[in-house]
């Protein structure tokens, strides 16, 4: 099992943050623009499934997979969204993605006064907590160095 | 368990062919008297409830039914607007039932054709090589299965999420559309599916799929 990379937006559609540690293929195009594909993509799915859901949504969109990957996805109240790609081994980490977004993402960016929201994080402690939280994962790496 | 709609997408995006099998409904019928305590509003040629969540009717819903008689659209069934009949205060006491609106053929091949590009986004956005595109899609209500065959014709299957089952569900469409439409000296490629075999024998394996899968690993 294996975390490849992870994705934070906000509401706006702006990237706030992106890392990655196994991915093995890049998209083939610009970061910026790479970001603005995914974050099309992730808007056009939830349209798309709040109108075939057969009844009324509660979490809406939680992940999708392919034949390689898996793409776990939450949004908050406020619109923040955090992407995590894994390999297809992985059940569901909601409570994962909850804790990047409490314990990291508000306790260091959000109640950081030299932090501007809306745009990509600059904060050197995020970035390294992140990491380090990342890469603690039981799930992290078992498959590569 | 349930499986609730099958869709089958031919390789250039075009919806060919469609059946919902069951959908359970979440409906809420209520006698209103004048002043309407919601906020309706038009929306996609629907009337939609904008404000004013109660008693199971909810934000997004639609306006199905007004005294018993179904609506059509933003049209009552004796072609009135539906607002404006609401707004009239002479058609009170009313009973109208909301639920959550269904989807028009319109929007089924929009959504079919939608599918089609975010399915090949998925596998352009992969971080490993040679992904294909989404094969399932997990929501909290339900979940969408893909298969993509080698001529790239597309079945998707929206279930319960804890349906189990639903891989061998989608070869066995394959095999029925190899077998009922493709063999159908009728049937041209690409084009909408209308042959009666297919109907009723898919209508047959997803009866077989939804009591097969009920005990299976997911459920």
């Amino acid at each position: 099992m294996t975390v490849h990379n992870l994705y934070l937006f906000d509401r706006n559609g702006v990237c706030l943050h992106y890392s990655e540690w196994h991915r093995k293929k890049q998209a083939g195009i610009p970061k910026e623009e790479e970001y603005k594909l995914m974050y099309g993509m992730l808007f056009s799915i939830r349209s798309f499934v709040s109108k075939m859901s057969p009844l009324d949504m509660k979490d809406g969109f939680l992940a999708f997979q392919t034949s390689r990957y898996k793409l776990h996805y939450y949004e908050t109240p406020t619109g923040i969204k955090v992407v995590m790609n894994t390999d297809l081994g992985v059940g569901s980490i909601r409570d994962v993605l909850h804790h990047i977004y409490s314990a990291l993402y508000v306790e260091l960016v959000v109640k950081n006064p030299l932090c501007p929201l809306g745009q990509t994080v600059q904060s050197e402690l995020f970035r390294s907590r992140l990491d380090s939280y990342i890469r603690s994962l039981p799930f992290f790496s078992t498959r590569a160095g | 368990m349930a499986i609730f709609s099958v869709y089958v997408v031919n390789k250039a995006g075009g919806l060919i062919y469609q059946l919902d099998s069951y959908a359970p409904r979440a409906e809420a019928e209520k006698t209103f008297s004048y002043p309407l305590d919601l906020l309706l509003k038009l929306h996609d040629e629907r009337v939609l409830v904008a404000f004013g969540q109660r008693d199971g009717i909810r934000v997004g819903h639609a306006v199905l039914a007004i005294n018993g008689m179904d609506v059509n659209g933003k049209y009552t069934a004796d072609g009135k607007e539906v607002l404006e009949y609401l707004g009239n205060p002479a058609n009170y006491p009313v009973s109208i039932r909301f639920g959550r609106p269904r989807l028009t053929s319109n929007e089924k091949l929009m959504l079919a054709s939608m599918f089609h590009s975010l399915f090949a986004i998925g596998s352009q956005l992969s971080p490993e090589q040679g992904s294909s595109g989404i094969e399932m899609l997990e929501t909290d209500t339900f979940k969408l299965h893909c298969f993509q065959t080698l001529t790239g014709i597309k079945f998707v299957v929206l279930a319960d999420p804890r349906q189990a089952g639903i891989d061998s569900l989608l070869r066995k469409i394959y095999e029925i559309y190899s077998d009922f439409a493709l063999k159908n000296p009728f049937y041209s490629l690409e084009m909408p599916i209308r042959c009666e075999l297919f109907d009723q024998n898919l209508k047959l394996a997803l009866e077989v799929a939804e009591k097969a899968g009920t005990f299976g690993p997911g459920s």
